[in-house]
């Protein structure tokens, strides 16, 4: 296998199949990523966003197909998932803190744990990362103390802080009230600028359009249109975009 | 304390059935404090290991293995499902017998399992088997999208058993842990049957000796059990108050 360089697509997504029992959800999806990119998925409910992100850290297998992270073949039956999970951060829709561990704690565990760093080290990145998230003072809080908008970030801030090379970020906003969506997109557009590979499962479509470099299209499993943000809004061809995006807008 | 010793034996000269011997006789007194001793260090020793059999064939339940799972369930069935006291004479006078001996003094065969070591296995295996399903229920109340997060983080298994899922499953199994591991410290006076010299065999014998301490030391028995219950149970609430998470749960 040739080592990956620059050059090559980050994620590479070729010809996804993915099965639940009898149900196809995955009908030949491809779909690249080159580094630094940002990318939005977008689609009806059902149609195979989250299941097409969580095959990109392996939380599902695919049944057809090959997806590779930075040169690794997710397919391999002898696939280090851990290395995979080094490259590859995941922020969910419920945020899935670890609610019997403080703020600070749940950025430090990974780090210690699983890439076995010094307990003072990891602490240092831990504070720097609560700043950029703009959660200065509330290292102690438990995610039960937090509003909604405050854990997604300290969730973004412990996904960081494994030092990934890609985000995947599935539909982060979707469970917050209004007022705090804001906050969190904010966050993700610091990470964005800063050259973060990232991608987003999301229905802000004003979000998407501000910072994707490209918007993918789905619907009941495959990618019906895609294209940068500019043509993509403008000059979307098939009906099924049309009728989606004359609903959202 | 010449001078309670002197009350209780007026007392046992006064009213016939209030023969409360182990407070003014030292052999009696002796035997009902190893007894009391024996049975405190039954309930720690069996707590504890049953505990370890929980977390452990808990473990083994969520486990790929088939194999390993399916003896699990075997356990789990066989101990829950027979009563713990023929549980005890079958491990005592049956596997008992196929445990190798030793001797101490080149005289006396010594099984290396005394019947105090086959009321500890016996007893922590029957509640362990309880336990096993009481963390699997709260294995179960944790949610798989906690679980997933972990996963997405790099844990193994292991890590993400001991540092995410078995605290959080802990808290939700507290209140039947709780009532399981009162069956047990109770349940330590079967090992009467196989002569463990507890609280309840010493109190035997003391009665067959002098039936009229039956009433004083049956009394006794009853307290002493209120009294480590009592002990046990509040260990368990400042342990759960301990746990509590702000801003979790109720
Ligand atoms: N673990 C699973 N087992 C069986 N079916 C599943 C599973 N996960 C998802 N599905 C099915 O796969 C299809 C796609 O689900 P998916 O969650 O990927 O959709 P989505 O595009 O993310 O939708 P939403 O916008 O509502 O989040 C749905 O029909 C769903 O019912
Ligand atoms: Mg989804």
């Amino acid at each position: 296998m040739a080592e990956w360089t620059e050059k090559d697509p980050i994620v590479s997504i070729r010809d996804v199949h993915k099965y639940f029992g009898d149900l196809q959800v995955l009908k030949g999806v491809s779909l690249d990523v080159m580094k630094g990119e940002v990318v939005c998925i977008i689609g009806p409910s059902g149609s195979g966003k989250s299941t097409l992100i969580r095959c990109v850290n392996a939380l599902n297998d695919i049944q057809g197909g090959v997806i590779k992270v930075r040169g690794i073949d997710l397919t391999d039956p002898k696939l280090d998932k851990l290395a995979l999970r080094k490259r590859v951060g995941m922020v969910f829709q419920q945020y899935n803190l670890f609610p019997h561990k403080t703020a600070m704690e749940n950025i430090m565990m990974a780090p210690m744990l699983v890439l076995k760093e010094q307990e003072e080290d990891v602490r240092q990145r831990a504070r720097e990362l609560m700043k950029k998230v703009r959660l200065e003072g509330k290292e102690d809080a438990y995610p039960g103390e937090l509003s909604g908008g405050q854990q997604q970030r300290v969730a973004i801030a412990r996904s960081l802080a494994m030092s990934p090379d890609v985000m995947l970020f599935d539909e982060v906003t979707a469970a917050l009230d209004p007022e705090t969506v804001k906050e969190v997109l904010v966050t993700i557009k610091d990470l964005a600028q800063e050259g973060m590979t990232c991608i987003l499962v999301t229905h802000e479509m004003g979000f998407a359009r501000e910072i994707a470099d490209h918007i993918y299209f789905t619907d009941n499993g495959v990618i019906v249109e895609h294209g940068p943000p500019a043509t993509f809004f403008h000059e979307a061809k098939d009906p099924r975009t049309k009728e989606f995006l004359s609903q959202i807008l | 304390m010449e001078f309670i010793a002197e009350f209780f034996r007026q007392i046992a000269d006064d009213y016939p059935r209030w023969n409360f011997i182990w407070m003014y006789q030292p052999v009696q007194q002796g035997k009902i404090l190893s007894g009391i001793w024996m049975t405190i260090k039954l309930s720690l020793a069996c707590l504890a290991l049953s505990m370890v059999i929980g977390v452990l064939g808990a473990f083994a339940q969520g486990s790929r293995n088939v194999i390993l799972r399916s003896i699990v369930q075997g356990y789990i069935q066989f101990f829950r499902n027979t009563p713990p006291y023929v549980q005890l004479l079958f491990f005592y006078f049956a596997l008992g017998q196929f445990t190798p001996t030793f001797s101490p003094d080149g005289w006396l065969e010594v099984p290396i399992i005394s019947n105090v070591g086959w009321a500890i296995i016996s007893l922590s295996f029957f509640a362990g088997a309880f336990n096993v399903e009481i963390f699997r229920a709260g294995i179960e109340a944790v949610p798989e999208s906690t679980r997933e997060a972990a996963e997405s983080l790099g844990f193994s298994r292991s890590q993400s058993y001991r540092y995410v899922v078995l605290p959080l499953a802990l808290r939700v199994s507290l209140p039947a842990l709780n009532n399981n591991l009162v069956n047990l410290v109770k349940t330590t006076t079967q090992a009467f049957g196989i002569a463990v010299p507890e609280l309840l065999y010493q109190s035997v014998t003391i009665w067959n000796d002098y039936p009229s301490a039956l009433y004083p030391t049956m009394l006794l028995v009853f307290i002493v059990y209120v009294v480590l219950v009592g002990i046990l149970v509040m260990s368990m609430s400042k342990w759960e108050s301990s746990m509590r998470i702000p801003g979790y749960g109720s």
